[in-house]
């Protein structure tokens, strides 16, 4: 029953065929047999989950048609719950229960969706594989020698293998697009300041956003439409009015004005991923959407900037684990200076080490202007090209990566080769736009992301789009063989 | 500009990472390739460009200056590795001076 829709679901529990409890419990069982093999949950809660079951199926008796009530979901392990772990991916917080709940997490409880775990993910959301993830990575339910994407990995694989109905993911910089392509679900990011970041453990304050996967459009309009809007606990919440997301999806898309954007399909593209793109393009086409060619000269540079500037938050948002007030402290410091070093040579993976030391280097005096402050200059054009580009289209268009799924330690000893998976998705974080990443054609077995990039605060344009090409097409409908 | 040893050593220090000569060395190898990739900005015209912080050109929102947070000590200073009497306990950093 875990394959049904939201509405299907939603419908059924209304209905008794079975109840949330039921649902929760088939679905705790289900993911005790599958997940020894994909790894994509941290820490499983079937207590809590179980009564918050319970809750719901008593909302639905009284006659409480929310949406989400009593639908299975789960969490990406960097939104902070109240008496659960979370870990975030690294051993530094291995041992962290945080004392209060995620906005996000508050949210979803309050529409009643029951969170079933914590997913896995990259160390600290840095990683676009989940191999940097402390409790080894999640698999791909494709192909179990391929890694599922990153750095919301645990989240894309969970929902492609059936285990929840949706989840909750980060992107800074492709984290819910990449394994969203990767993995054959659709995820999307909202604009920047969309959805609150308190309580989400911080890797560059200035890109983070978080955001859903769903194995449809529709299911995720519903999802992002329950944890969208303002929070007076995060200074960066957008206040502003939130679009009818998971009504609008019905709307045809008759007209819609679509960027192919051409500097997208370069030499580093797979030939038959653009092939698929192309193929899921002439869909929306015959939806009655017009592709007219964008160029995005700047894109290019997207990578480098990128790396400059969340290196450089990184560096300092990470400097809060010190050893002090919670997570991993160092056994038998001799001094202060002994404790904090050896608490984050200890705890904090390679990747994450690799971030920092790049952050603090280009960020220290005789570098700042050279890096940091041209990387910010740099993120202006990038942006303003885009907002150009936006008084000639509704919508861009273009793969979300440049591979399907590459093997595990295919880029092991490649840092900047790992980056380059990031290629197509940076240049949104930088300029602040909501992207959707859809399942395109499947090439040699493997899904395809086509990404659609929107407009400020334009999300239910990119799902509206999303979902009528579902509509038209069956290819977010394949899953993975698995048991 | 080219990235050396001690460049390393001095980012592990200001960023308190304890490292080993032969870290030390593998994040060399690795910085100096990224440096290499972030080369391509170098290149970019961005006279007269402002640099920007916030994509949406949002600013700092001010509030009242009213206390909001409550005293939670009880359900924050468990998660420490060492509290006493509501303090947070680290090594010694001041050395104990005998007078004579």
């Amino acid at each position: 029953m875990i394959e049904q829709s939201f509405n299907e679901l939603a419908s059924a529990l209304r209905r008794r065929e079975f109840s949330s409890v039921e649902l929760v419990s088939q679905t705790l069982k289900r993911i005790e047999t599958v997940d020894a093999k994909l790894h994509s949950f941290i820490t499983i809660n079937g207590a809590e989950a179980l009564a918050a079951a319970e809750l719901a199926d008593k909302r639905i008796r009284q006659g409480d048609t929310a949406p989400l009530l009593g639908i299975p979901i789960a969490h990406k392990d960097i939104f902070c719950t109240d008496g659960i772990r979370t870990s975030c991916g690294s051993r530094m917080l291995d041992n962290f229960i945080a004392p209060y709940n995620a906005t996000v997490v508050d949210k979803l409880n309050a529409a009643g969706a029951v969170s079933l775990g914590k997913l896995n993910m990259d160390e600290f959301a840095m990683g676009s594989s989940n191999e940097t993830s402390f409790y080894g990575p999640t698999v791909n339910p494709w192909d179990t020698n391929r890694v599922p994407g990153g750095s919301s990995g645990g989240s894309a694989a969970a929902v492609a293998a059936g285990l929840v109905s949706a989840t909750t993911g980060t992107d800074t910089g492709g984290s819910i697009r990449q394994p969203a392509a990767f993995c054959g679900v659709t995820g999307i990011k909202p604009t920047y300041g969309r959805v609150s970041r308190f309580g989400m453990i911080a890797f560059s304050s200035s890109l983070d956003q978080g955001g859903v996967f769903a194995r449809s459009a529709e299911d995720a309009a519903l999802m992002l439409q329950a944890m969208c809007g303002y929070d007076e606990k995060d200074s960066t919440s957008l206040n502003a009015p939130v679009n009818d997301m998971a009504g609008g999806v019905k709307n045809s898309i008759a007209g819609l004005r679509i960027g192919v954007v051409s500097d997208y399909f370069d030499e580093g593209l797979d030939t038959k991923i653009a092939a698929s793109v192309h193929a899921a393009l002439a869909e929306l086409e015959k939806l009655g959407a017009v592709l007219v060619d964008i160029k995005l000269p700047m894109s290019k540079l997207a990578v480098p900037a990128y790396y400059v500037i969340a290196s450089a938050e990184a560096s300092s948002n990470l400097a809060r684990y010190d050893g002090v007030r919670y997570g991993y402290r160092a056994d038998n410091p001799v001094d202060l200076e002994d404790m904090y070093k050896r608490t984050r040579e200890e705890a904090f993976g390679t990747e994450v080490k690799r971030r920092i030391l790049t952050g603090t280097y280009v960020l220290s005096a005789g570098y700042y202007d050279a890096y940091y402050l041209k990387a910010q200059k740099v993120r202006r054009l990038i942006r303003d090209e885009f907002i150009a580009a936006f008084e000639q289209v509704d919508v861009l268009a273009g793969p979300t990566s440049p591979t399907t799924a590459f093997q595990f330690g295919a880029h092991a000893d490649d840092p900047v080769a790992m980056y380059l998976s990031d290629i197509y998705t940076t240049a949104v974080n930088l300029a602040g736009l909501p992207a959707i990443s859809v399942p395109a054609p499947q090439v040699d077995g493997l899904p395809v992301g086509l990404q659609l990039i929107g407009n400020f605060l334009q999300e239910d344009v990119l799902l509206r789009a999303a979902h009528q090409l579902q509509q038209a097409t069956d290819w977010h409908q394949l899953r993975p063989p698995l048991g | 500009m080219s990235v050396s040893h001690s460049d390393v050593k001095q980012a592990a220090h200001l960023a308190r990472i304890g490292l080993d000569p032969v870290q030390i060395d593998h994040h060399l190898q690795d910085l100096q390739q990224i440096l290499k990739l972030v080369e391509q900005i170098s290149a970019v015209d961005t006279d007269g460009i402002e640099p920007l912080s916030n994509p949406l050109d949002a600013i700092q929102r001010m509030r009242e200056d009213l206390v909001t947070e409550s005293d939670q000590h009880d359900k924050f200073q468990p998660l420490s590795a060492a509290t006493q009497d509501s303090h947070y306990l680290v090594p010694k950093v001041i050395e104990q001076v005998t007078t004579e």
